[in-house]
């Protein structure tokens, strides 16, 4: 199995905004990393490093590790062999958690149904730590197309609605590393061009982000590629 | 409210509100259960009240187990367990308020149910008194018990059955201090022994419980 290799874009032009946190001037580090899924081998002697202000695109068959990848990156699985730093330490040994530092969105949108988006998103913030504003959420919930779905309880939303919800807990989590698996994933046009302005602009407050996806989206800013398989 | 943990608790407590019949078909469950043994033994007031403590405990240990399932299920389901591993707070004290709301939604209606039923089973006020007190100390040791089994049963088919084999033997002691601190009173001795162990027990589930839980919820999410 080829190793992974890892391209880069010529880079761009960008402007600096606002620093995002303390621990927004980290890099983010995989260091041989191998996973295997079953007794199949994914991929193994995988490295990249990832400064603030950059997005880091995963590209790869189905069933070629992308998941797998982006859950160990996140501190919710092991790697077979490898270790994600955080700056210098073990992301799974930072202070807090590795939550402290990252916002992850996989293939589950993890919304209670019995509840309306608004009070998802509002305890999702309270459980990061944070005090979320009411006028915030609703102002988000709008920019992503859903307002005057505020109150009504999620199970009575679309599947793309739900998505647009679990993105909007995301993108208010004031998170260095956004890391998002197939976030377009039933999303419409006009909302992938949200989305899309809301990565540049967490890219040019110095964050940085981790993408799958089979949809090419075009994004200003330092933008590499990692294809695995 | 805006500590991470109340708004987990709070969080947990608004859905059973919303979802009142989980709740109810646990405490449903318990009286059924209690109703049914003068029905299968027959009426003989003073039969009746040598198995009360008996009958009381054992109906509380399969209404607890019942509800088990539930604790980490719904969340493992729709992704949100997940987001709590990201949470930067100690998955322990996370595990432990969810158990907290768990025992707030079954194992206390299951305290304060068991007054009635013990009168239909012809316990005395201070026999009643005791069992309640027993209760109170006892339910909260089943659920940290039980939350290990629900976490390491978490996406398997049967969990149901599983989390039983896996967490009645577990729950021997507290049935048999529980059940004898209400017979200690029926016999005209102290039930304070009992009590006393019964406490402990609840003291070291209360610490060591959690872990154990939020670390096999991480194995089964990895």
């Amino acid at each position: 199995m080829p190793a992974p290799h890892a391209t880069n874009h010529p880079e761009r032009k960008e402007t600096v905004t606002a620093e995002l946190s303390g621990m927004a001037d980290r890099e983010f580090r995989a260091v041989d990393l191998a996973a295997e899924r079953g007794e199949r081998l994914l991929f193994e002697h995988l490295e990249f490093k990832l400064s603030p202000g950059q997005l880091l695109q995963v590209s790869g068959r189905n069933g070629c590790g992308k998941t797998s990848l982006l859950r160990i990156l996140s501190g919710l699985s092991r790697p077979t062999a490898g270790e994600v730093y955080w700056g210098d330490e073990p992301i799974r040994s930072v202070d807090g958690g590795t939550g402290s530092c990252l916002g992850y969105l996989g293939h589950q949108n993890a919304l209670k149904e019995d509840m309306s988006a608004e009070e998802n998103i509002l305890i999702a913030g309270r459980l990061g730590g944070g005090r979320p504003e009411r006028e915030t959420v609703l102002a988000m919930l709008g920019g992503l197309g859903l307002a005057g779905y505020e109150d009504l309880p999620v199970r009575f939303l679309s599947q793309g609605q739900k998505r647009r919800v679990a993105l909007a807990r995301l993108l208010l989590q004031p998170r260095a590393l956004l890391i998002l698996d197939e976030p377009y994933a039933a999303l419409d046009v006009q909302v992938i061009e949200v989305l899309r302005g809301a990565i540049e602009a967490h890219l040019t407050r110095k964050g940085m982000i981790i993408i799958t996806t089979h949809q090419a989206v075009d994004i200003d800013g330092d933008c590499r590629n990692l294809h695995l398989g | 409210m805006f500590h991470p943990l109340l708004a987990l608790l709070r969080r947990d407590l608004t859905l059973a509100l919303r979802r009142p019949q989980d709740a109810l078909t646990v405490v449903g469950f318990f009286v059924v259960v209690v109703a049914l043994f003068p029905l299968g033994i027959g009426p003989d007031p003073e039969f009746l009240r040598s198995l009360a403590p008996g009958v009381l405990w054992v109906a509380a240990l399969l209404a607890v187990m019942l509800s088990l399932e539930r604790l980490f299920s719904d969340d493992f389901r729709d992704g949100t367990l997940e987001q709590l591993l990201l949470v930067p707070e100690p998955m322990g004290l996370l595990v432990l308020t969810k158990i907290v709301a768990h025992w707030l939604i079954t194992g206390l209606p299951l305290v304060l149910v068991s007054p009635l039923l013990a009168i239909q089973l012809n316990l005395r006020p201070d026999e009643i008194a005791i069992l309640m007190l027993a209760l109170l100390i006892g339910t909260p040791i089943l659920s940290l018990i039980g939350a290990i089994g629900a976490a390491l049963t978490l996406g398997l088919r049967g969990g149901g059955v599983l989390i039983a084999l896996l967490i009645l033997p577990l729950y021997a002691p507290p049935l048999i201090l529980g059940a004898g601190a209400v017979d200690a009173v029926m016999h005209g001795s102290s039930a304070q022994a009992h009590l006393s162990l019964l406490g402990a027990m609840m003291v070291f589930a209360l610490f060591a419980t959690p872990w154990a839980t939020a670390a096999a919820v991480r194995i089964m999410l990895d």
